[in-house]
Order: C-alpha cells, then sequence, then structure tokens
C-alpha cells in the first residue's frame, strides 16, 4: 500500500506548485482565524485595562483584517486546490490511457462489460481528489502546529507541548482507534451491502420470474433481512463513528482545560501577562479547525489507494504481444496460410485452437463457421497479432505473421465486426476516424456503396448529425453499415468479417450480407460466422467445433455430404423460415386482412 | 423551489415514523447547546478570575472540574445525537426499501422490465442508501441550525443588548445570501458536473472504442484528443468556478466580518466602561458558535440535495398507480385443482397506457391437454398472451377465462402455481446453480433438483461446473452460454410439475447436438401438460394440436397442422419453403 501511495506521489508531482500554494492558501485561512480570535481576544483584554484608544487601534486593524483575509483566502485556496483538481485529473486519464493503449484488446477482454469499464472511470475520478482530500489536509495541520507551537512557545515551552500533544491526539490518534475499533464492522458491512445490492438488482431484473414462480415474497422477505442486519451493522457503525466526531470536540475542550492549568500559575507568577490568557485560549480553539477534516482524511485515503490499486493492476499488465522489429517486411502479394496453429489463452486449460491449416488467396474468400465456443475469434485475434500464437505458422504475403509490426499490419486488414463502436461523434466523425484525410466526395461514395447514403441524408443534420448515447440512435442494421462504410474508406486489401450481421434480425441480415458482398469484391476475405447466411458464394467454408476443422468445402458439398455444416443450416434455415416469411408476407396489411376472411 | 419544499416535507415525514430517534437527535443537539453556552460562561469566568481578580489554580477548581464535567457531557451528547440520526435514516431506508420492493413486485414486470429497468435498479440501490445523508447529515444540521444560535442568543441579549443585535441581524444575511448567490451559483455548478460528466463519458466511450480505434490505427492519436479535451475544460471550468465559490467566500466574509465587528464593538465599550470583561469574553467566545452551525449547513446543503433528487425519484415509483388488477382483490374461497379450459374472448391489450397496441381482438381456446402453437413475427404480441395468462398484466378488453371463470377471479398465488413458464430469455440470479433451479420450489431436495436438471440435460454441464451444482452465475459468477441458460430453465420447469405449461420457444441454437437435446427435453415436458407454445420453429408448430398465425396483434390464421396445410392459406405457403427440410 506504501507503494501504491508513493506511485500515486509520483503521479501528482508535476503540480507540486500549485499544490504548494493551495497548502499555503489554506494554512493562511485557518491561521486569519487563529489570528481573529487571538487579537480579538487580546483587543478585550486590553481594553479591560483601559488604555488609550489609539493603543488599541493597532489591534483593532488587526482584527479587521484577519476578518477580511480569512474569507478571501479560503476562495483562493479553493480555487487553486480545484484547479489543480481537475489538471491531476486529466493527467491521470491520459497517463491511464497512455497505459492502456498498448495492453488492448488482450487485457481488457475481462473488461469488455459495460460495468467494469465504468469502474475504471469512476477509480479516476476518484484519484481527482488525491490532492484536495488526502495530500493538502494533513499537510495544512501540520503548518497550523508548526504556528501554535511558535506562537505557544513563545510563552513557555509546557504551552506548545500542550497544544501539538492534543492537535496530535485529536488529528492523528482518534482515526486510528475509530479505524481500529471499526474495521471488523466495516468488513462486515462491505459484504452484507454487496449481497442486499445484488438481490436488489435481482428483484427488478428478474421480476417475472420471480412472480412466475411466486417466490416474490420469499424474495422480499429476503431482502427485507439483508436490509435489516445492514441498518443494524450501520447503526453499530455510526456508534463508533460517532466516538470520532464526540472525541475531537472533547479533546479541543481538554486542550482548552490543560492550557488552562497550566497556564494559570504562570499568570500568578508574573511570567505571562495576564492580559494573554483570553488570547491563548482562543487560538488554541481555533487552531483545532486544522484537525476537524483529519479524520475522513484517512477514509478518503483508503478509498484512494483502493481505487489506485485497481488501475496499477491494469496497467502494470504486460502486453501479450510485443514488436520484434523495427520495420515491417513488404507482403509478396495478399495471400494467407496457416499451417497447424494451436493456441492456448494462459487461463484455459483447453487450446482454443488445435492444429489449424488452411490457405486463402488472395482476392478469395473463406468462411469459419461454427458453434459459439468453436475458437472463431480467437482465430482472428491471432490474426490481427492481438496475442501471439505459441505453435504453428501463419503467413501473409509470404512472411510469418511475427514479422510484421502489429500496427502496420492493422493497415492492411480492415475489420468489420459485431461490437463496432460507434463514438458519440457526428458520423462524419465516426466514418473519417478509418481515413482522416477523406475527401467529402470519398465519404459519400463509400456510404453510398455502404448503402447508408440516403439514411444519413434523412437525419436532421445529415452527416453532422451526432449519434450515440447523446444524439440519434442508429438501428443495428445501420450501424453495421457505418462500420461497412468505414473499411471501404480504409480500402485495404485483406478484409476480416467477425460476426458482420450478429444480432440483426432475419430480414435486415440479408440485406446487409448483401451490401458486404460488394465490399468483399477483390479483397482477400476472412469471414467468421455462426450465422449460415449467404455463404454459397464463399471459395472455402471451414466448419469448427472445439478448436477443430471438422468438415471443409464449399456450401453445396457440405449440404450434400449431410454433416455437422447441414444439421445447422436445417436448424437455421427453419428458425429463419418463420420469421423472414411472415414477416415478408403480413408487412403488407392487405396480406395480412386477406387472410383473415 | 416550491417542489424542493415539498419534497423536502415528504421526506421528513418519512423521518415521521422514526420520531423518537429525531427528538432525541435534536434534543441531544439543543442540550448540547446550552452545554457550550455554560462552557463559554465558565472559561469566560475563570480568565476574568485569573486576569483581573489574581485568583489562584485553587480558586477556580471547582470551575474547572465543572468544566471538565461539561466537557464530558457534551461529547456524550453530541455521540448519542449521532447515533439517534444514523438510527432515523436507517429506519426510513429499511422503510422505504421494503415499500419500494412491494410496490415493485404489484406493477410487475411489464413496468420493470425494458428500457427502465437500468435506472429502476439504480434507483432501488443507490438512490435509498443516498438518502442516508440527507437524514443522518443534512436534516439534524437544519435543526441545529436554527437551534444552536437561538439558544446563543437567548444568553448573550439580555447580557450585551448591542452584540446580540448585531447576531440578529447578520445570522439572517447567511441563508439569504445561501439562497440568493447559492442559486446562481447551483445552477453553474450544475453545468459544470454536466461537462464534467460530459468529459468523462467521452473517455469512457472512448475506452469503449479501444478496440475499434485500434483496428482502424489512430488509438494513439487519441492522446491528443484526451489532452485537448481536459485542456479546453479546464479553462471553462476556472471561470466558472470563480463565480460558484462566491457563495462560499459571501459566507465566511458574514461570519468573520460580524466576528471582527462584534469583537471592535465589545472592546470600545469595555474601552468606555460600558460592559465587563467577563461578559465581553463570554460573547466573544460565542460569537464564532453562533455562526458554525450555519457555516456547517452549508456544507451539507449538498447532501441534503442529492437526497432530495434521489427521493424524487423514489417517490415517482411510489406513486406509480398500480394496475387495476391488484385493486379488485380475489376473495374466491373455493379452489377446485383446475380442469384448465381457457378461452380468450376478444382480447385487447395495448402498453405505454393505451399508446401502443399489442393485442386487437384476440380469440383463442386451450381445450385441457391442449397444445396450441403461436407463430408470428416479432413484435406481433406472442408474448403478450403469455404476459396476460401469467396475470403480469390484465386486458383492456374482452375476457380470459379458466374452466368458465375470469381469470381475475381467480387467486393469483393459486393460479401462477398451476402454471410453468419457460420464457425466451430467462434471467439467471447471481446465486448458485441449485439456487437457480430451485426457485421453481424452494422446497425441493437435492434428488429432485439433480433429477429435474437430469431431465433438462443440464446435468452433465453442471458437472463440469468448477463447484458443479454450488457455482455461482450471473454478474458476480461464471456466465453460462445461451444454451446452458436454456436448460436451467427447463430444469426450472421440470422441478414445477405444474399442469400448465407457457412455452417461449428460445431461438435456435447453434450446436445442432445441444439443438437435440433441448428439443428432447421439451417433448419430454410438453407430455401429459395442457400447452401454450411461442413459436419459432416450424418442427415444433407441426405436433400441436392447434397452431395460431398471429400478425399486427390479430389471428389471421388458425386449426390444425393438417386443416392449415388445406387451408393453402400463408402457413401452408411457410410449409411449403421451408417445412420439406424438417
Amino acid at each position: 500500500m506504501m507503494k501504491v501511495f508513493y506511485r500515486l506521489l509520483r503521479l501528482a508531482r508535476p503540480f507540486w506548485k500549485r499544490m504548494g500554494l493551495a497548502v499555503l492558501l489554506g494554512f493562511g485561512t485557518i491561521a486569519s482565524s487563529v489570528g481573529l480570535l487571538a487579537t480579538s481576544a487580546y483587543i478585550i483584554s486590553f481594553a479591560a485595562l483601559q488604555p488609550s484608544i489609539a493603543e488599541l487601534q493597532i489591534a483593532i486593524v488587526g482584527v479587521r483584517f484577519f476578518g477580511i483575509t480569512r474569507g478571501v483566502l479560503r476562495y483562493l485556496e479553493r480555487l487553486v486546490s480545484h484547479s489543480t483538481a481537475f489538471r491531476l485529473l486529466a493527467r491521470l486519464r491520459l497517463w491511464f490511457y497512455q497505459k492502456l493503449e498498448p495492453l488492448a484488446p488482450a487485457r481488457l477482454i475481462q473488461y469488455q462489460s459495460g460495468d467494469l469499464l465504468s469502474r475504471i472511470v469512476a477509480d479516476i475520478e476518484t484519484l481527482e481528489q488525491f490532492f484536495v482530500r488526502v495530500l493538502a489536509p494533513p499537510m495544512v495541520a501540520i503548518c497550523i502546529a508548526i504556528l501554535m507551537w511558535f506562537l505557544m512557545g513563545a510563552f513557555d515551552p509546557r504551552l506548545a507541548a500542550i497544544i501539538i500533544t492534543f492537535l496530535t491526539l485529536a488529528g492523528i490518534l482518534t482515526p486510528v482507534l475509530v479505524k481500529r475499533l471499526s474495521r471488523g464492522t466495516g468488513r462486515q458491512m462491505v459484504g452484507l451491502r454487496a449481497a442486499l445490492n445484488i438481490a436488489l438488482v435481482d428483484s427488478v431484473q428478474g421480476c417475472a420470474d420471480l412472480l412466475a414462480f411466486a417466490q416474490a415474497k420469499r424474495h422480499r422477505a429476503y431482502i427485507s433481512s439483508l436490509s435489516r442486519q445492514y441498518v443494524q451493522l450501520q447503526e453499530r457503525m455510526s456508534r463508533v463513528g460517532g466516538v470520532s466526531n464526540a472525541l475531537s470536540g472533547f479533546l479541543m475542550n481538554m486542550a482548552t482545560i490543560t492550557l488552562l492549568i497550566v497556564a494559570i500559575p504562570l499568570v500568578n507568577a508574573g511570567r505571562i501577562d495576564g492580559v494573554y490568557l483570553a488570547l491563548l485560549i482562543l487560538a488554541a480553539i481555533a487552531s483545532f479547525e486544522a484537525v476537524l477534516p483529519l479524520p475522513s482524511t484517512f477514509q478518503y485515503l483508503e478509498s484512494q489507494l483502493a481505487a489506485a490499486q485497481r488501475l496499477y493492476e491494469i496497467v502494470d499488465t504486460h502486453p501479450v504481444t510485443m514488436d520484434h522489429t523495427e520495420t515491417s517486411p513488404e507482403p509478396n502479394d495478399f495471400s494467407i496460410t496457416v499451417r497447424d496453429l494451436q493456441f492456448r489463452y494462459e487461463t484455459d486449460p483447453q487450446p482454443a485452437l488445435d492444429g489449424i491449416s488452411f490457405h486463402l488467396d488472395q482476392g478469395s474468400q473463406l468462411a469459419v463457421v461454427g458453434p459459439s465456443g468453436a475458437g472463431k475469434s480467437t482465430l482472428i485475434n491471432l490474426l490481427l497479432r492481438f496475442w501471439d500464437y505459441d505453435q504453428g505458422h501463419i503467413s501473409l504475403g509470404g512472411h510469418e505473421l511475427g514479422t510484421y509490426r502489429g500496427e502496420d499490419l492493422r493497415r492492411i486488414i480492415s475489420v468489420v465486426s459485431q461490437q463496432t463502436h460507434l463514438f458519440n461523434d457526428t458520423i462524419r466523425g465516426n466514418l473519417l476516424l478509418a481515413y482522416p484525410d477523406a475527401s467529402e466526395h470519398d465519404l459519400i461514395q463509400a456510404a453510398s456503396q455502404a448503402q447508408i447514403h440516403e439514411t444519413i441524408q434523412g437525419l436532421p443534420h445529415g452527416y453532422d448529425t451526432w449519434i450515440g448515447e447523446s444524439g440519434v440512435r442508429l438501428s443495428g442494421g445501420e450501424r453495421q453499415r457505418i462500420a461497412i462504410a468505414r473499411a471501404l474508406l480504409k480500402n485495404t486489401p485483406v478484409l476480416i468479417l467477425d460476426e458482420p450481421t450478429a444480432n440483426l434480425d432475419a430480414l435486415t441480415e440479408r440485406e446487409v450480407t448483401k451490401t458486404l458482398y460488394g465490399l468483399m469484391e477483390g479483397r482477400t476475405t476472412l469471414i467468421i460466422t455462426h450465422r449460415l447466411v449467404g455463404l454459397e458464394k464463399m471459395n472455402q467454408i471451414l466448419v469448427m467445433r472445439e478448436g477443430r476443422i471438422i468438415e471443409r468445402g464449399r456450401h453445396d458439398d457440405l449440404i450434400q455430404a449431410g454433416g455437422f455444416y447441414y444439421r445447422m443450416w436445417i436448424l437455421q434455415t427453419q428458425s429463419d423460415a418463420l420469421d423472414i416469411l411472415l414477416e415478408e408476407n403480413t408487412s403488407g396489411s392487405s396480406l395480412a386482412q386477406g387472410s383473415v376472411r | 423551489m416550491q417542489s424542493k419544499m415539498r419534497l423536502d416535507k415528504r421526506l421528513i415525514q418519512q423521518a415521521w415514523s422514526a420520531r423518537l430517534h429525531l427528538a432525541l437527535a435534536i434534543g441531544f443537539g439543543a442540550l448540547a447547546g446550552i452545554i457550550l453556552v455554560g462552557q463559554a460562561l465558565l472559561i469566560s469566568q475563570i480568565v476574568a478570575g485569573v486576569f483581573l481578580a489574581d485568583k489562584t489554580l485553587n480558586d477556580v477548581q471547582s470551575q474547572l472540574l465543572l468544566l471538565l464535567f461539561l466537557s464530558v457531557t457534551r461529547a456524550g451528547l453530541s455521540w448519542g445525537s449521532e447515533v439517534a440520526a444514523q438510527r432515523i435514516s436507517g429506519q426510513v431506508k429499511h422503510s422505504l426499501r421494503q415499500r419500494l420492493m412491494k410496490h415493485l413486485f404489484t406493477l410487475g414486470p411489464a413496468y420493470t422490465s425494458g428500457e427502465r429497468s437500468g435506472e429502476l435498479t439504480n434507483t432501488v440501490v443507490e438512490g435509498v442508501e443516498t438518502l442516508e445523508a440527507y437524514f443522518s447529515q443534512y436534516l439534524p444540521q437544519v435543526a441545529m441550525a436554527a437551534l444552536v444560535p437561538f439558544t446563543i442568543l437567548v444568553f448573550v441579549l439580555p447580557l450585551d443588548l448591542t452584540s446580540g443585535l448585531v447576531l440578529l441581524f447578520t445570522a439572517p444575511l447567511i441563508p439569504i445570501f445561501m439562497i440568493l448567490i447559492g442559486d446562481a451559483a447551483d445552477r453553474l455548478t450544475r453545468r459544470q458536473w454536466q461537462s464534467l460528466s460530459r468529459m468523462s463519458a467521452h473517455f469512457l466511450d472512448t475506452l469503449q472504442g479501444l478496440t475499434t480505434l485500434k483496428l482502424l490505427g489512430r488509438s494513439r492519436d487519441q492522446v491528443r484528443a484526451i489532452a485537448a479535451i481536459s485542456e479546453r475544460f479546464g479553462q471553462t471550468t476556472l471561470g466558472v468556478l470563480r463565480v460558484a465559490f462566491l457563495s462560499a467566500l459571501v459566507l465566511e466574509m458574514v461570519a468573520t466580518l460580524s466576528t471582527a465587528v462584534v469583537a471592535v464593538e465589545i472592546g470600545l465599550r469595555l474601552l468606555y466602561g460600558l460592559l465587563v470583561f467577563e461578559q465581553a469574553f463570554f460573547v466573544l467566545i460565542l460569537t464564532p458558535e453562533f455562526y458554525l452551525p450555519l457555516r456547517m449547513l452549508g456544507t451539507r446543503f449538498h447532501a441534503g440535495m442529492s437526497g432530495i433528487a434521489a427521493a424524487e425519484r423514489i417517490f415517482e415509483i411510489l406513486e406509480t398507480p398500480l394496475p387495476q388488477m391488484t385493486r379488485s382483490a380475489p376473495h374466491t374461497t373455493h379452489h377446485p385443482q383446475p380442469r384448465l379450459d381457457i378461452h380468450f374472448q376478444d382480447v385487447h391489450y395495448a402498453y405505454e397506457s393505451g399508446q401502443r397496441s399489442a393485442l386487437r381482438g384476440v380469440s383463442l381456446h386451450i381445450p385441457p391437454g391442449h397444445k396450441v402453437a403461436v407463430v408470428g413475427p416479432s413484435g406481433s404480441g406472442k408474448t403478450t398472451i403469455a404476459h396476460l395468462l401469467l396475470r403480469f398484466i390484465d386486458p383492456d378488453q374482452g375476457s380470459i377465462t379458466v374452466d368458465g371463470k375470469p381469470l381475475d377471479t381467480l387467486d393469483m398465488a393459486i393460479w401462477r402455481s398451476q402454471i410453468s413458464w419457460v420464457p425466451q430469455n430467462p434471467y439467471l440470479f447471481n446465486a448458485s446453480v441449485e439456487e437457480n433451479i430451485r426457485l421453481a420450489n424452494p422446497d425441493a431436495t437435492t434428488e429432485e433438483v439433480i433429477h429435474a436438471a437430469q431431465q433438462a440435460f443440464a446435468h452433465d454441464f453442471i458437472q463440469t461446473l468448477p463447484q458443479t451444482y454450488d457455482t455461482l452465475i450471473g454478474e458476480r459468477g461464471s456466465r453460462l452460454s445461451g444454451g446452458q441458460a436454456q436448460r436451467i430453465t427447463l430444469a426450472r420447469a421440470f422441478l414445477k410439475k405444474a399442469p400448465f405449461l407457457i412455452l417461449d420457444e428460445a431461438t435456435a441454437n447453434l450446436d445442432p447436438e445441444i439443438e437435440v437435446q433441448l428439443r428432447e427435453a421439451m417433448d419430454r415436458l410438453l407430455q401429459d401438460r395442457t400447452a401454450l407454445i411461442i413459436a419459432h420453429r416450424l418442427g415444433v408448430v407441426q405436433d400441436a394440436d392447434t397452431i395460431l398465425v398471429l400478425a399486427g396483434g390479430r389471428v389471421i390464421e388458425s386449426g390444425s397442422h393438417a386443416a392449415l396445410l388445406e387451408n393453402a392459406g400463408l402457413y401452408s405457403k411457410l410449409f411449403a419453403a421451408y417445412g420439406g427440410a424438417a
């Protein structure tokens, strides 16, 4: 944990000047309070001795001065520390992205679900508070302690020792004690909270199932008992947590009493002028403002370290692929040959690919089909050099794949996949990603060829319409067409289609497939799919199951052979048939009406 | 502002159920306020005595002891107040959670599923917890902000009228400024939050699209984009913050300048002998304490506001009117085992309170022991029929009868116990495999669960899971494939052994071997049961006693397989085109 803290400090280092300024301002704010109360106490004490008004004048100016500086310094302090926090956040994002980029996508697969990625983003935002909530308060407190040491020390070293002791007790020992007392309960709470949340999520998402199985009442009772336990733990926690506030208030009072006990004999003995007694007491009380935020600092520190730990766990992993050379070889042509390919993911005992061989001529089309889990996606991950293979060979244009730099390889290959991401940007912005220098003409040509141009023109701002979460939502078919247009713009000799029609309804699927044929024209194409639609034109089809190729040939041959492929095809056609024919035949209402009669 | 007040009122009404603890929290706080005055009095007496009357430690010993006693008492009271406040928030959260659950289950899946589900989950899980800060921090602070300054005024006013008046007239400035500047600053801050969250959304978007960027060779360029957006944001931010923090500036200024004014004013009056030192010091000690709760309120204002925002969503759910059906609570005393003769007579149903029509006059008959299949394109209303039978919803028009009795007169629990429902997209709970199957019958023995799993062809793959039947599934455990989830659902149906089966057949699984198993399990399940099958495949339909072709919320053809073929309608066309392959 110390190491994590140290690494965080290093990240924040470029901002040390601003942070120093913020700490100084924070110190000034509380010092103003101390000054305000101290001079106020001095004024009334001195006034009680009936001096001339002129003698009081300096102190009066002091009171007004501190009255103003307190507010102004607080304002400046907030301004500086917040701007520092934003800068820190910007830097953290940049840092994380730069670390993450080489790891993608291999190390990111497990974070693919939206929830986990959001948590990463939230973790980074938590760290934004690292300076304001964790670093600054203790430093301000230390500065104030030093100030009090000198202020009290000017009168008597014992007074200085007392104030430092009580500030330390309130600022460090109280939080540590509370933490110690609440540790067990805290751990229990985390577990119970998780269980309660799961039960609540289950009851919303699984509402239908619970009702249908008449389990709603039972589930409610379960939630109720979890909720009651959780509330009880929270109460137990508050009994410990409440100690923290009560104790720091009590320690402040104890500091006052102890100071009085030590100072009174000193005043009696004439070692301290009685006019300063009120000043000492009020200054001491005011200084406790510096230690009040420290208990929560401890809590923040804990959550920040946990967040940082999670981020470091991600960025500390090594990329699964490395570029071995500075330059990539020049491919002789764009054919692909795979020989005796074997691959196993680190985490799996079973190989994902087991002895795969095939050859793909330049400009020809190959389809890999099979049920999910057959190893199709793995094949693509290897072809794109997202992972490196351990046994066998893949060659592109006569050179082993590993001799290409990953980046250069992906310059030759376009991918249209089921998870094509459309960014929260305009359509134009999303298309230009594929080819930043494309002209308007290029854009329209690609969009037309992808059969999305007319749809785009129908949108409120044409190509400048925002899409994504805050903009227009596109249908699945439209999204895939944008992806196809991207691939057309990128215009590469090799094309990989990764389940390009997954999650589309059967009718749209057939239309998108037609558009895809246009894209495949003249390009070396590898398509993987579990949907056996439009494969009649493929030069070769590989049927995979559990990492092996179990059948290969052209569509007609495979159907004739009556094997696994044939059975898959039958299943699919049957279910598609209902959807497609019913849809085609009932979308015209005349027919529907006609049949009723 | 008005609506905020109303919410405030509603939230406080919630706290009313915990009024004992509310009273304790406020009472302890007020007592602590009075003790504070006592402490100030003692300190001023001690300091005045030592400073002006040369008193020694011995002379003030009893006062010091009393001060110690008061300090201990005050610490105890402030602890008690905090614990009581926590008690309120605990009770309110617990009761709101229970009410939300009850309400949601009554509203049923028609309300909880679909686009709303994410937001609902969030409100139920996080929203309720957000109220914590409102009840344990904001609400007690509101009481303190009223009580403590009041207590101090009561003591200061008779003692020193001038200072008392300064306090009295500056105190309202704080809430006034808080509202005046606060509202404007609030708006600015909110806008700031929006752009902040937009920036965070952009970052999330970039992370989500990282693979795509990499494939397009653009992932490195994004570094610049992220930096540029942050930079632009940083610049506008400072401008906004300069204004937003003004409210804090004014709050601080009112408090500190008033303290300075009081100090100078009492100092001068001391000088002219209009006041004695002891009283002056007493007032000076109390002045910062007077403003403290008001300033604290400012810092806890945010917690209060987010609590109110959460409450808004919670009350919205609780106020969603319950569907008609639950109001006419059925009181049938006699429940013979139904024969299961089900009739739909001209049933109409529309979602979104009549906006989106799903069924437009559907009539159908499921005689006891028969299997009726419904086919139709997506959106034709197939699932609505299943939901009507399960009484998740009631028809807008028309009637549904079981053995001649209207469905809504049957006891809902008993009726549902007659039905096994196999939904197309079953929900798997964040629990073990065994618990997920056992949902169908919580009293089943482990042997029965395993037997059901075997019948559903689920047993074999469950055996390969890391902890077999104890393996956790869902978000936090292993993810099951579509085919595996289907078999778990079938196992549930086997375990329930209900006489009426609603089978919403899932779209084809691609592995023919698994598919054969699923088909066999379904056939086994259909044996000796009355069933409604929502079908996606012709093969399944053929064996049904009656087939309904549904389109646009109406039945356009119906009859047995043979009758429909003879009829030469849509079904026969379908069969001619694709059925031959079966």
